[in-house]
């Protein structure tokens, strides 16, 4: 890294710290509103601010570009990013390890259980329709999705779990009353393990926007994703941990 | 209009013949099914309204009773009507209540007190049809009033919250800044209740839930815009999942004026039980024939899974399949708000000439259709800066292939849910577009036997392919093979199927009765001379 760790952003000259930033205010456009987006891009270290452009949006809101040097400096060598712990495929790239390592479709079953009728979660995961414009897990020629729905009880998951021969359980809780979601995925961890030898076990995947992800050594599963998680982030983990994994733990 | 594109008129009979083919045993097959929804919207017109304490509608509890005792096949009109006299009350709901209780016996029944009950049953839900008659005159008399949008496309602007009184302001604030057209998004999941929510609603899942209060509410909110603005602002909300059939009623009934209404998309996308949905599918365009309301369907959803250049025929095939379910369920041309949308990759070499090809396509197809024109989604990436320029060859197409409904793009899709300065900004692109470029159809004329000729006529080939081998084996067998998308939905699977029953002999439902009379669409043409009292939906 030459010339040291430390960089500004660039406009057209290395060091000019040039930015563009739009916002609206909520105040009708005038003389004081103009003033007003110039103080916010000055504490945002924006100095000096150039008002380019100032437009009335809606009653009383106005909408502004502001092009300026910033002054704040980014040291390269302090980022810390959080990586995740395995590689995001396309869905195109889940459906060819699937193909090409297992040889079989990867079997996933999915329910909402307990009381929660909220299948939010599940469909968006699962239902082909997706979320944010990505595709849920029905969409992977290669995986083969049940989906139970809403109110599914422990044994009847389970045993469905059984009959799909499942290689993964998905499982997800929206409710948080009286922590039903901590309850009812220990009550779903510990059925599985009583009804499954180890090495027969499916992978145990709970999701909900209230799960703490750190804690599913303790909740008995596999792993746990929270509030945001994609249908994508889902089936690369699903390879990883099933397949593409446990080939690199063996070699 | 028609003739910019030289299609084989030979070739366009021949796609229609084969939609009418592969299309006219499922309506066979409807004619001779009901579903538990079907059955309460048939109770929703006869006047059965709120729901119990946990929030279940009385409709449902009601419905339950009757296949409880004597099963679906004989549709719940006969039974219900039969234990009203029997118990001697006139108020449905009542007795929804008692049955709830378990203190109605319900039986199916026969000589004098069946054609007694029939009677009866008819009488109640005529008079809910009769609202729903008195709603679109209203409309009728409202667009007179205020106007339509000045020009086409009408623009087609998305309001989500998932708090009705948030909603409100924005959709006002929409109507302002120049929409024609508010759709509100409902919760994501709704599509899989077995039931309609009740009331005004605060909270919901990137939407609001569609309730019958949330449309009165929102619909009132609209008229007080239309007035302000002096054109009428419509509404627009979804007829789709298990509950499709009380949609289509309740947006009947609170003069909804747009309803999203796909053939196969709870099928395919949803995984809803084919049979199911297709029963669900024909009453509630029944309804909406009825009603006055334009469908919007969702061909844009197949080119968001598949590619758009590869797969544009299945769009063609679609449009044509909902044009045939449309019209058997008596929907006029007007009313059919056929869906496609710009989603190839701009990285494919001539993209905007494909979807002109495509576009056009669509619009000579069905030249008397106000298409619903979707914009990109799938090739929006998060560089909102391209996204805005992909928006404007979007409007472009539009502008040039005379679309009738166009749903604004956001340069943010993919990113959040929209800004307020996103929706300035998608606005003043649309007008920049439609000012600048608006009367260019009139001068845009494909070059005979050029790229774009070429594009639509090997489109409607493939179409005509397609449709030819679903005819060989059946609609609901390409279904279950997974012919559009790549799902596969057999017949005998999917959600909602325990809703389902055959017709026994005796079934009967009064609103198909009435809905079904030819005579009565002569008179709902003149729905002008209705009496009818000031829009009360309105408030200050």
């Amino acid at each position: 890294m030459s010339g040291g760790s430390v960089v500004r952003p660039y406009g057209d000259t290395t060091g000019d710290g040039m930015v563009q930033v739009s916002f609206t205010l909520p105040v009708p456009h005038d003389k004081r509103a103009e003033g007003a987006a110039v103080q916010l891009a000055n504490k945002m270290g924006v100095d000096p601010a150039l008002l380019v452009h100032a437009k009335p949006v809606g009653d009383g809101f106005t909408f502004f570009v502001v092009y300026g040097r910033v002054n704040h400096l980014v040291d390269l060598s302090a980022v810390r990013v959080v990586e995740r712990d395995f590689p995001l495929l396309s869905a195109k790239e889940v459906n060819a390890v699937v193909k090409r390592r297992l040889r079989r479709k990867l079997s996933v079953v999915g329910a909402c259980i307990g009381t929660d009728a909220h299948t939010v979660g599940i469909d968006a995961i699962l239902n082909v329709k997706g979320i944010a414009g990505e595709k849920g897990l029905e969409y992977y020629r290669e995986l083969s999705v049940t989906n139970l729905g809403a109110q599914v009880s422990v044994p009847e998951l389970v045993e469905a779990a059984r009959v799909a021969r499942a290689d993964a359980v998905l499982v997800s809780q929206v409710v948080t009353q009286r922590d039903a979601h901590l309850h009812n995925t220990r009550e779903m961890s510990a059925a599985f393990r009583e009804a499954m030898p180890a090495g027969r076990r499916p992978l145990l995947i709970v999701g909900g926007p209230r799960f703490d992800e750190s804690q599913a050594a303790e909740l008995g599963v596999d792993r746990i994703f929270g509030r945001g998680t994609t249908p994508g982030e889902v089936a690369s983990y699903l390879v990883h941990a099933l397949i593409t994994g446990r080939e690199a733990k063996v070699a | 209009m028609t003739g910019k594109l030289d299609l084989d008129p030979v070739l366009v009979a021949r796609a229609r013949e084969l939609a009418r083919r592969a299309g006219r045993p499922v309506v066979e097959l409807a004619r001779s099914h009901t579903t538990v929804s079907v059955e309460r919207a048939v109770l929703r017109l006869a006047g059965v309204t709120g729901a119990d304490p946990d929030g279940i509608p009385w409709v449902n509890r009601l419905v339950d009773a009757v296949v409880a005792d004597v099963g679906l096949g004989h549709g719940v009109a006969v039974p219900v009507f039969d234990a009203l006299a029997r118990e001697q009350i006139t108020d449905v709901t009542l007795l929804a209540q008692k049955a709830a209780a378990g203190s109605v016996r319900f039986v199916v029944p026969s000589g004098r007190a069946g054609t007694a009950a029939r009677r009866a049953a008819r009488k109640a839900v005529a008079a809910g049809i009769r609202r729903m008659d008195r709603r679109r005159a209203e409309r009728d008399r409202l667009v007179k009033r205020f106007g339509d949008p000045p020009r086409r496309p009408w623009i087609y602007l998305i309001v989500a919250t998932g708090d009705i009184y948030e909603d409100i302001p924005q959709a006002q604030a929409a109507a302002r800044a120049g929409a024609d057209v508010i759709a509100v998004i409902r919760s994501t999941g709704q599509s899989l209740l077995d039931y309609v929510p009740e009331g005004a609603t605060r909270e919901g899942f990137a939407g609001t839930y569609a309730t019958q209060e949330n449309f009165r509410l929102m619909r009132a909110a609209l008229d007080v815009s239309s007035k302000e603005l002096g054109r009428y602002v419509r509404l627009t909300n979804y007829a789709s999942g298990l509950c499709m059939p009380e949609m289509a009623t309740l947006a009947g009934l609170e003069r909804l004026d747009m309803m999203l209404n796909d053939s196969m998309y709870g099928i395919l996308f949803r995984d809803i039980n084919p049979v199911r949905t297709f029963v669900d599918q024909r009453f509630s365009r029944q309804v909406h024939a009825r009603a006055g309301i334009i469908i919007n369907t969702g061909e844009d959803n197949y080119l968001t899974t598949a590619d758009a250049v590869d797969e544009a025929h299945t769009v063609t095939v679609s449009q044509l399949l909902n044009e045939y379910f449309a019209h058997e369920a008596g929907l006029a041309d007007w009313q059919l708000g056929l869906g496609h949308a710009f989603e190839i990759n701009p990285d494919v070499p001539e993209s905007l000439r494909l979807e002109l090809a495509h576009a056009l396509l669509a619009r000579e197809l069905f030249p008397d259709a106000p298409l619903k024109w979707m914009p990109p989604t799938k090739h929006m990436t998060g560089d909102v800066f391209r996204g805005n320029l992909l928006d404007g060859f979007f409007n472009l197409v539009g502008a040039l292939t005379g679309q009738g409904i166009l749903l604004v793009g956001m340069m943010t899709e993919a990113v959040v849910t929209p800004w307020l300065s996103d929706r300035d900004i998608a606005l003043q692109n649309v007008r920049y577009v439609l000012g600048a470029a608006g009367g260019l159809a009139e001068d845009f004329r494909p070059a005979s036997g050029g790229f774009i000729q070429q594009r639509a006529n090997r489109v409607l080939g493939e179409a005509v392919d397609l449709l030819e081998r679903i005819g060989d084996e059946s609609l609901l067998t390409a279904i279950a093979e997974g012919t559009f998308g790549i799902m596969k939905r057999p017949a005998d699977r999917g959600k909602g199927l325990d809703g389902v029953a055959r017709h026994e002999a005796d079934y009967y439902n009064p609103a198909s009765e009435i809905l079904e009379q030819p005579g009565e669409r002569g008179v709902r043409e003149r729905s002008e001379g209705v009496p009818q009292s000031r829009s009360e939906g309105v408030r200050p």
